[in-house]
């Protein structure tokens, strides 16, 4: 059910980003959220994207360090304290969170929060019990 | 001032009856070595020169070079001319490609080691009446037990510090008034800086002069060591090859560090002939070894670039002088006090699963070398986290530690990204500016 996040190491340096951002949009690849880790030395960039398999291959082929993972996709509400709720769901159920970062659409009255934990299944099911809706690559690939 | 000297005598001999005492030495050495090394007398029957050809010291260009891979081949016991009963100590390189050197030595050999340090406390204003801090690494380097037994010979009183431990160094150093300080400069330096921090004055520190050597120091450097400290600082040279520190130490005059040419003869040669150059030239150090008996090396290729010189002294030795040595041969750098060569760095790469694509950048940040060395990221180990990359750096940090025995500080980078020049990478930027 989860959510294919790619992940690309990116050298601090100037034009480092502009380059994977122009391979994307070269290749007709539309990002729907992004966030970025950095440390002095680096940062490791984090995109959820319209066309995975795409933007994997262009990115490779033009020599990006690229890993793939499986993230949680939920849906929420965009009101005060709906990301809170959504947290105390993980906390009772004792899921460690790595990350998370969330995005909005034009469109939708709703948000969505990219989790990254350890354990996909257990966060997918204990927040779907909790009446979240959980989001998957094709649902990203409508909005 | 009155001059003085350990072994007066000797220090002071006229050239030419050094030149005398050295060339019976070499006979007798090279009739011990041709007997007890059939690694050398290999050599020479290859290149045809019989015991009986070396009458002086003008025939030594007749012998072959021995060289570092000469150790590696022999090790651990092919250059050891004595047999192990007769040995009572070893000591040991940091170990370069993997092969360590080994470097055995009799009572007699120690002696004479001892002495050269003692030469060296000597020249550097020591007598009995000092307290002589040594805060070289004790074990199998070198630096430690040389001096430590070369401030016995001179009955000084020997604060067997060791190195590290800053805090209880300086609380020695205060307590018991060490006039004497024997460490690296750079470890010199570092006392020096945290002794400013606890407000301490150059006048407030009770040293009067510090040995310092094992690694490359500039001019600069030394003023600064003198200034902090308030004392007089002086270089010592040597290798575990031919004995330790101590096979060449500097005088009041600080203008080159004095040979000891009564234990060991040296040679400037053309790296790539293989030619003796006349005094003044640059080019290859070359040691022979006259006088030690376990591990006597002839005509030993040190791979450290200087020019000697033989001038009247204000000192009053007579012994030729080294000057700082300005380069290597080969590609060691020397990082803390450290021999590390950039193979040794590929190496370890290999073995966890890197491209040996690498760069190494050293600098000098105050009086410490930074040691940094960029890696390209192995594909397959790259997460979604930064501490998944964090964690791979340190794992690399910690291998390179056991191979090098120093930290580096590894940054992982993207693949191919370390610069090549003509398809070939520049594996070593040092940006310490020492000569």
């Amino acid at each position: 059910m989860s959510l294919k996040q790619l992940t690309v190491f990116v050298e601090n340096k100037q034009g480092a980003l502009v380059g994977i951002t122009d391979t994307l949009a070269a290749h007709e690849v539309n990002i729907r959220a992004l966030s970025i880790a950095d440390t002095q030395d680096f940062g490791i960039l984090r995109l959820i994207v319209d066309d995975t398999e795409t933007a994997k291959k262009t990115l490779s082929d033009e020599g990006y360090l690229i890993n793939t993972t499986d993230v949680v996709g939920v849906k929420i509400g965009d009101q005060p304290g709906k990301l809170s709720k959504a947290l105390a769901v993980l906390d009772e159920a004792g899921i460690n969170m790595e990350y998370l970062y969330a995005f909005m659409t034009r469109t939708e009255k709703h948000a969505y929060v990219v989790l990254r934990v350890a354990d996909n299944a257990a966060t997918e099911s204990a927040l779907e019990n909790a009446g979240f809706h959980i989001i998957t690559d094709a649902d990203v690939a409508k909005l | 001032m009155e001059k003085r000297y350990f072994q007066k005598e000797i220090e002071t001999m006229p050239v030419d009856e050094l030149k005398k005492l050295q060339s019976e030495k070499l006979v007798k050495q090279v009739k011990h070595v041709y007997e007890n090394l059939p690694y050398y007398r290999k050599l020479m029957d290859e290149k045809g020169v019989k015991p009986e050809d070396i009458c002086g010291i003008d025939d030594l260009h007749k012998l072959p070079f021995l060289s570092k891979a000469d150790l590696r081949e022999a090790y651990p016991y092919g250059l050891l001319a004595k047999p192990l009963e007769d040995c009572v100590r070893i000591h040991s390189t940091s170990g370069t490609t993997g092969r360590r050197v080994v470097a055995f030595y009799t009572q007699k050999d120690v002696d004479l080691w001892e002495d050269c340090c003692a030469r060296a406390i000597v020249a550097a204003g020591g007598s009995k009446k000092d307290v002589c801090q040594v805060a070289y690494g004790y074990g199998l380097f070198t630096g430690g037990m040389g001096l430590h037994g070369g401030s016995h010979k001179v009955g000084c009183l020997t604060l067997p510090m060791s190195s590290g431990f800053t805090e209880r160094q300086i609380q020695f150093m205060t307590d018991l008034s060490a006039t004497i300080l024997c460490c690296t400069p750079s470890y010199a330096a570092y006392i020096g800086e945290s002794l400013k921090e606890q407000g301490y004055k150059p006048e407030d520190i009770p040293l009067k002069a510090g040995i310092f050597g094992a690694e490359p120091w500039t001019e600069e450097m030394r003023q600064q060591i003198q200034e902090t400290l308030g004392i007089k600082a002086y270089d010592i040279y040597g290798l575990t090859e031919t004995t330790g520190p101590g096979v060449a130490f500097e005088c009041e005059a600080q203008t080159g560090m004095h040979i000891n040419e009564d234990h060991f003869y040296a040679e400037i040669i053309d790296p790539d002939t293989g030619e003796v150059l006349p005094e003044g030239c640059k080019g290859e150090l070359v040691f022979t070894a006259l006088d030690k008996e376990a591990f006597p090396l002839l005509r030993y290729r040190t791979r450290d670039i200087c020019v000697l010189t033989r001038k009247e002294c204000s000192c009053g030795r007579t012994f030729v002088k080294m000057a700082k040595p300005m380069g290597r041969t080969d590609d060691m750098l020397i990082i803390r006090g450290v021999n590390v060569f950039p193979s040794q760095i590929e190496a370890v790469l290999l073995k966890e699963g890197y491209q040996p694509n690498y760069q190494i950048i050293v600098d000098r940040k105050g009086n410490n070398d930074t040691f940094d060395v960029n890696v390209e990221m192995n594909p397959e180990q790259f997460t979604d986290t930064v501490s998944g990359v964090t964690q791979l750096e340190k794992a690399l940090s910690n291998a390179m530690k056991v191979m090098l025995g120093i930290n580096p500080t590894v940054h992982l980078v993207p693949p191919k990204s370390i610069t090549r020049s003509e398809g070939k990478a520049v594996r070593v930027i040092d940006k310490r500016k020492l000569i």
